[in-house]
């Protein structure tokens, strides 16, 4: 009979799972190395994982449900317009044009998120999502120069809970932009960078807290010449403190 | 938050959650109504919803609680062996290679979805909610309102149970092998 091993299966579980703090993780390596009863449990546990993969989008809806749901959510559209008529007509034509105007930046924004929105999910969904594969940050830092028109700091992960996986070139209104993926535990982060040219100004307000547009977390903000977007559909707060390390790195 | 972003944010999200209460109910239109209900409690408390916070999580949470008030849910959950198990301790047996593993190894993945299908309700949603929805533990507890050390229990004994479905049935509800 071999030592029966003392690990902690939910130890062993929140490793698979990313849960692990990292300063456990080199301890784990080391012991799932020379324990096979942990080898084999890891072994069995990912099976079990692949297993379940197939149960991810297994059932799907019907698009006549589909619909009738998306009718049941959308907002009550344009009977708000009616008010106006009540309103002396210089007022309502300056309400008309206010409204007209907010409306008009309201969805310029939303569609400035979406774009950005569209190239994490891209991202995502490429089966080659990284023109360059590093988790070093002395590697993609000059991987970038000479393909995009501006330089920027790549903040030092190590150690901490985000994992640099690696970058690509992506374009946003024909402007060239770096796209940084990171890792945090199943999730994936992408840092966005353009140049922020006046002639060019992207439709982003000054800058963002964290908050939620489209299921994903988004901060934005402008520095030396450059913005900078963050999204993921991870908390406020992780946003934030992956945030934070780029503006240190680039202040 | 104004209700005239509930739609935009709320919608990315209809697939997922359509799957996990078709998962929980198992039936369509249990499923369908499921989600209805969840659409139609999110968009009543969408301005309480603080920007910022998880959308997801909450409408995970949302969803799951009106599962657990529906007439489905109350015939599916019996939870209290599971909490008196959870009181005790969490104690959690040392692993160890059954037979049952190796023949795990053996078959298919249907045989783990029939598995999940056939797992009782607090051990099929932990399951959905960490291998399925990819939540992290903390998303996770603020779902089913435990601490993550409950997550992180009740999750080893989901697991367990998924993988010695006949052993490990808190509800003492019998499964016939001949169904997995
Ligand atoms: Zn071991």
């Amino acid at each position: 009979m071999p030592v029966p091993c003392d690990q902690n299966p939910i130890t062993l579980a929140s490793y698979l799972d990313g849960e692990l703090a990292p300063d456990q993780i080199p301890a784990m390596h080391e012991h799932i190395a020379t324990c096979p009863q942990c080898a084999i449990e890891i072994a069995e546990l990912t099976r079990l994982k692949h297993g379940l993969r197939a149960a991810r989008g297994h059932h799907t809806p019907t698009l006549e449900f589909k619909k009738k749901l998306q009718q049941q959510v959308a907002p009550p559209r344009r009977p708000r317009l009616n008010v106006l008529r009540f309103i002396p007509a210089a007022l309502a034509l300056a309400a008309t044009l206010l409204l007209a105007f907010t409306w008009t930046q309201h969805s310029r924004r939303q569609d400035a998120f979406s774009e950005v929105a569209d190239l994490h999910v891209n991202a995502l969904a490429s089966t080659n999502p990284l023109d360059v594969i590093s988790t070093d940050r002395h590697t993609v830092k000059p991987w970038f120069q000479g393909r995009i028109p501006f330089s920027f700091n790549v903040p030092e992960l190590t150690g901490t809970e985000f994992t640099l996986l690696g970058g690509r070139v992506v374009y946003l209104h024909q402007q060239p932009g770096a796209q940084l993926i990171v890792a945090m535990r199943q999730h994936k982060i992408s840092v966005l960078i353009f140049q922020a040219s006046p002639g060019q100004a992207l439709p982003f307000p000054a800058s963002t807290e964290a908050g939620a547009h489209n299921a994903f977390t988004v901060e934005t903000w402008q520095s030396n010449g450059l913005r900078f977007l963050v999204i993921g559909d991870v908390d406020a707060t992780e946003i934030e403190r992956l945030a934070q390390s780029l503006k240190q790195a680039n202040s | 938050m104004d209700p005239e972003f509930f739609e935009q944010l709320a919608m990315p999200l209809f697939d997922q959650l359509y799957n996990f209460a078709h998962w929980l109910t198992g039936d369509r239109t249990d499923a369908e109504d499921l989600v209805q209900e969840t659409y139609a409690k999110a968009l009543k408390g969408f301005r309480s919803f603080q920007q910022g916070t998880n959308l997801r999580a909450w409408m995970y949470r949302i969803l799951r609680n009106t599962f657990h008030t529906s007439r489905t849910g109350l015939a599916a959950q019996n939870t209290s062996s599971l909490e008196e198990e959870e009181a005790q301790g969490n104690a959690v047996t040392a692993h160890t290679v059954t037979p049952e593993l190796l023949l795990l190894q053996q078959e298919d993945q249907q045989t783990v979805l029939k598995a999940l299908a056939a797992l009782p309700v607090p051990y099929r949603e932990i399951i959905l909610l960490c291998e399925v929805e990819e939540l992290s533990y903390r998303e996770i507890a603020q779902v089913l309102d435990v601490p993550i050390g409950t997550v992180m229990s009740r999750l080893s004994r989901a697991r367990t149970a998924l993988r010695q479905p006949q052993k490990t049935n808190p509800l003492g509800r019998p499964i016939d092998a001949r169904t997995l």
